[in-house]
């Protein structure tokens, strides 16, 4: 079955705990030349038959009202990917 | 008067909102995230929480239960609604009041028993305060950064949105020490601390003349009573 990923980021201009507090450890372990790491979301969505443009058009309404909040999120990227192999 | 207090996965202080309301004079009324039915009443408490789970953002999956529609009309139509910590974060996910909500700036939850200062007196929930008055009620959470973007806060500024502030210690990083926010028309009031733990005497914040004596909290609720029957 067909996978569609969405991304979610903190908005730029917005403090990112999380990834300040990794960005912390990092400079902790030496690894200095990491100046900056930011934290988001990835949703996975599986979707049972095609990816037709009306599927796409309920993701990408989903991503903006449900996924993601706008006041503190952007949505980056929404991409559809084949089902990942068995491990 | 009868003051709904909706019950969700995950809400914590629902039965001491419903008795903060009986301790005002009022008449609480369970309500569940998943009827769509508001049972009569005449003002409504989204309570703290951490409902379900804080899963995607605090209070965003709740902000699509089913009640949560009936609750938005409601609100809209002009009744008092109340958000408490994760309920303040439910009305914000539903688009009722300006702003979100994000992790504290320091990553840490908090408990505090926290001074505030009361900023707009003339909403459903906050009329028998006086404005610049100081209360003290307890604040906990984890994801309690009030963020907007700079001209939504400068709007809410300008127009008397900002309900509380805190004062002394911004707990949370919150923009301009924003503990609180009415919406325009002053019936949805949402705000992090807990009025309903400071409602009774011997289980509130503890304050000069005795511990635990702080019932700054019963304020919310009889406001909201007491502008009811002014009506």
């Amino acid at each position: 079955m067909p996978t569609i990923v969405v991304e979610v980021m903190p908005k730029a201009e917005l403090l990112d705990p999380q990834g300040k507090a990794v960005a912390g450890a990092l400079s902790r372990l030496g690894k200095g030349a990491f100046t900056d790491v930011r934290i988001g979301k990835r949703f996975e969505v599986t979707v049972e038959g095609e990816v037709t443009d009306a599927v796409l058009a309920d993701v990408r309404e989903l991503a903006d009202d449900m996924f993601s909040n706008s006041v503190i999120e952007d949505v980056v990227s929404i991409t559809v990917a084949d089902a990942p192999a068995a491990l | 008067m009868r003051v709904g207090v909706v019950t969700f996965p995950g809400s914590l202080d629902d039965r001491d909102a419903q008795r903060a309301v009986r301790l005002a004079g009022g008449e609480p009324v369970a309500l569940w995230h998943g009827d769509h039915d508001l049972k009569g009443v005449e003002a409504i408490i989204l309570p703290g929480g951490f409902s379900y789970g804080d899963y995607l953002r605090a209070g965003a999956i709740a902000s699509f239960s089913p009640i949560m529609a009936d609750v938005v009309d409601a609100a809209n139509a002009g009744m008092p609604v109340l958000g408490i910590c994760n309920g303040f974060q439910m009305l914000a996910e539903a688009r009722l009041i300006p702003g979100a909500h994000t992790r504290n700036a320091h990553q840490q939850f908090i408990r505090r028993d926290q001074r505030l200062v009361v900023e707009n007196a003339r909403t459903d929930w906050t009329n028998g305060f006086t404005e610049g008055q100081e209360i003290t009620i307890p604040l906990k959470n984890a994801d309690g950064r009030f963020i907007a973007d700079a001209e939504t806060v400068k709007r809410i500024e300008g127009e008397g949105q900002v309900a509380f502030r805190y004062v002394g210690v911004n707990p949370n990083g919150s923009m301009d020490d924003i503990a609180g926010v009415t919406n325009a028309r002053g019936n949805v009031v949402g705000l992090m601390p807990h009025p309903e733990h400071a409602v009774e005497e011997g289980f509130g914040p503890d304050t000069p003349a005795a511990m635990s004596s702080g019932v700054d909290g019963l304020t919310f609720f009889t406001s909201v009573l007491e502008r009811a029957l002014a009506k």
